[in-house]
């Protein structure tokens, strides 16, 4: 096994007077520095030795083992999928590291034993760790590469029963509850991607929310990597038991680097019956830099399945970084009168690809969802909306809305609109609506009139756009996300 | 020195000539109306004051804002210099609530002369009074910007942003058409609110009514691009009663 410090070759300190002059030369990306951590990495490729080498090195047991291997060979025999319209050169999965983790002095016991260049890195990020900078109201989940160093807390959801805590902990802790969800609703062989990330996933969050209890507090994970040439594949599974509700959120950003960097995640959510998921992304991986080099690939499979009646399950995402966005937050609608719900901002520039969407599966009566899907295409950048609404034979009145707008700046981006409809039952009621369209010079001209120079003028006018899905975002993530497309928009009309 | 001064101004669109060569001064504390056909130019008047990029200015044109030349001024950089225009056609923008919208807008000026942001709840506040002034249900600060908004009430909302922005000189165009009575009054009594012996008005109407309220300084009939008359008050009566027909016999000389 290889250790070595990362990146010493950077002078990168993580340091208050450095990271301003940094912010302002890297304006563009904010979080593309490398922070100083002693990484324990394991040498590139992939094989049956070092699935079972990450398995003993998270202290997994057989079971666990066996079931990446068995992923792995699924993953063996399955071709890489290419009907998403993204242009890209597939991944050496061989030149590619599985596993990177933070060195600690043994095993943290508390937050006070965390290294603290690893304390440093969150905080910098604006996720304080420690006991007494820590968010109020809201849970974190910190996963540095391949492992979570810290899970806040955790006390005060255990006392409702919650649990809260990383994947690895949870394959440890809760195995029952892992064996009988893990892959429930994203099965190993569910696509190329899902396969690898089953054979080789490094950590994520574990949820479990008890029957009839509302968590108190938002949970979230803040995923970052950075490790170079090292993939990240982390897992997360929420499962919200009769009459449960959870709101859960996901941020993530990454170092710039040239060369692309793989991330696939797998994400599944359970809904049992009466019970509520929301779960929102701001999503701001690396994209790469003004001539298309570098960036996150982002394979993400995103599933959630409302098991038992009148559930539901809600995505809200804004998607802003990645050179290669992929990824259909989807809902299978399989208790009676569950609610499936889809809300999405995909902002691309430059030479950003996305092609993202959603999946509706109508199984259950009277199942309902809505998709609500806001594209923004800027430079060279192709966005591409891709959704499917199927319903089953059974489904009597099923009910879909969908409305997709893309929003044009310049004339050398591309907006794709592609809604598969397949509909098995008369009963179905399912509305789409769509438009394309140019900023509207007359709104920019009408802002400017008042005193607000363009830019600003822009960024009121698509964050006006995006309001529908912002509604949907709980606060602070509203605020970041409305940040966040104003940073984006930055020249990008001209 | 004029507030604005107004030199040969000649404007054109796509190749076609709207504006003729107009001159005009309006002085500080001046309140001048101007009247004229239908297509004969007043909006394109108020749009090139305002900045509106989609219309060409031609050489030897001049607009001067307290003596200095704005031609070169960015729409944004007149508004925030106190230029204000009042749209015949306000624009809808989905999504941004009115409050936003003009917090945006004063807290840029503010940056513009290093001052720091404006206090969010001081500023709401002050806002819905201002609506409720003009005759706009208060929570209209929630709304999305003019969208759905009856043709009046977007008037009214032009007056609201007028009475925020607190300009040096405001362009009202057509500000009082499709109003009420009541509206008329309201729009009214909020111009004449403002007036003061550092402000200047330019009034764009088709209606006497508006102006029995402003009573104004002056009044130019705008008739095929050029101003063919100049006159008082008196004017605006006369033009009630008979009409642009006899004036047509002006534009020739
Ligand atoms: N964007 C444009 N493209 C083409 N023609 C235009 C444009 N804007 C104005 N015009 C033309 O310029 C002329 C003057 O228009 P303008 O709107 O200034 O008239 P107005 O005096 O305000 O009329 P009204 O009393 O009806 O409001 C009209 O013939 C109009 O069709
Ligand atoms: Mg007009």
């Amino acid at each position: 096994m290889e250790e070595k410090l990362i990146d010493r070759d950077t002078k990168n300190e993580v340091d208050d007077s450095m990271l301003t002059i940094e912010e302002f030369v890297n304006k563009e990306y904010e979080y593309g520095w490398v922070a100083p951590i002693e990484e324990e990495l394991f040498p590139k490729g992939l094989n049956e030795e070092i699935i079972r080498k990450i398995s003993e090195r998270k202290g997994e047991p057989e079971w666990m083992t066996e079931w990446r291997l068995n992923s792995y060979r699924l993953w063996l025999n399955m071709k890489e999928p290419r009907w998403a319209n993204i242009r890209y050169d597939t991944p050496n999965f061989q030149d590619i590291r599985y596993f990177a983790a933070p060195k600690m002095r043994n095993k943290p016991q508390s937050v006070d034993d965390i290294e603290p260049e690893i304390l440093m890195t969150f905080e910098k990020l604006g996720i304080p760790l420690e006991e007494q900078k820590r968010l109020l109201g809201i849970a974190v989940d910190a996963v540095l590469d391949s492992v979570s160093v810290a899970t806040t807390h955790k006390e005060i959801l255990s006392k409702f029963g919650i649990i809260f805590c990383s994947m690895s902990e949870a394959i440890r802790e809760y195995p029952e509850l892992v064996q009988r969800y893990l892959g429930s609703v994203v099965p190993p062989s569910d696509n190329f991607y899902a396969a690898l990330n089953s054979a080789v996933f490094s950590d994520g969050s574990f949820v479990y929310v008890p029957k009839g209890v509302k968590c108190p507090m938002d949970l979230s994970t803040y995923f970052r990597i950075n490790a170079s040439e090292t993939g990240q594949f982390e897992r997360t599974l929420i499962i919200a038991d009769e009459g449960a509700e959870v709101s859960y959120l996901e941020g993530c950003t990454a170092p710039i680097r040239k060369e692309n960097q793989l991330h696939a995640a797998v994400v599944e959510l359970i809904a049992h019956k009466n019970a509520v998921i929301k779960y929102s992304t701001v999503q701001n991986w690396y994209a790469g830099d003004r001539e298309g080099r570098g960036g996150i690939y982002n394979f993400v499979t995103k599933r959630g399945k409302c098991l038992g009646e009148n559930s539901r399950i809600s995505w809200t995402q804004v998607e802003t970084g990645s050179a290669i966005t992929w990824k259909y937050p989807s809902c299978i609608l399989q208790g009676d009168n569950s609610v499936g719900e889809f809300y999405s901002v995909a902002l691309t520039r430059n030479y950003q690809q996305a092609d993202t969407g959603t999946k509706m599966i109508h199984i259950g009566r009277n199942t309902r969802s809505t998709i609500i899907s806001k594209t923004i295409s800027a430079g060279y950048s192709q966005n591409t909306y891709r959704g499917l609404v199927r319903v089953m034979p059974k489904a009597e009145n099923a009910r879909n809305y969908t409305q997709c707008d893309s929003l044009l700046m310049g004339n050398k981006c591309g907006a794709h609109t592609f809604p598969h409809l397949d509909v098995r039952n008369p009963t179905a009621q399912v509305e789409h609506e769509a438009t394309t369209s140019k900023i509207n010079e007359e709104q920019l001209f009408y802002c400017r009139s008042r005193g607000i120079k363009t830019e600003n003028a822009i960024s009121l006018v698509v964050n006006g756009f995006c309001k529908e899905v912002f509604e949907h975002l709980p606060m602070e993530f509203a605020v970041e996300a409305t940040r966040l497309l104003s940073i984006s928009l930055e020249g990008s009309v001209g | 020195m004029s507030l604005l001064e107004i030199r040969n101004l000649k404007v054109s669109i796509d190749a076609k000539s709207i504006l003729r060569g107009i001159s005009l001064k309006v002085g500080k504390g001046e309140v001048h109306a101007i009247m004229g056909p239908n297509g004969s130019g007043k909006s394109t008047l108020a749009q090139v004051i305002a900045g509106n990029e989609s219309y060409e200015v031609e050489d030897g044109s001049e607009i001067l804002f307290e003596g200095q030349s704005i031609l070169d001024w960015s729409p944004e950089e007149r508004a925030q210099r106190g230029i204000f225009v009042a749209f015949q056609y306000p624009v809808e923008i989905p999504g941004l609530s009115n409050l936003e919208f003009l917090q945006s807008a004063v807290n840029e000026k503010r940056k513009s002369r290093g001052e720091s942001p404006i206090d969010l709840w001081d500023f709401e506040k002050m806002l819905r009074e201002k609506m409720e002034e003009v005759g706009l249900n208060p929570d209209f600060v929630e709304r999305s910007v003019n969208e759905g908004f009856s043709g009046g009430e977007k008037k009214r909302n032009e007056i609201v942003q007028m009475a925020i922005l607190q300009p040096v000189l405001a362009v009202l165009d057509e500000t009082d058409s499709g109003l009420d009575i009541d509206a008329l009054k309201s729009v009214a009594e909020g111009v004449n609110k403002m007036r003061s012996p550092e402000r200047g008005f330019l009034v764009i109407t088709h209606y006497q009514r508006l102006l029995n309220y402003l009573k104004p300084d002056y009044v130019h009939v705008l008739y095929n691009g050029r101003i063919v008359k100049s006159g008082s008050f008196q004017l605006a009566i006369e033009l009630e009663q008979r009409g642009y027909d006899w004036l047509k016999d002006e534009v020739v000389v």
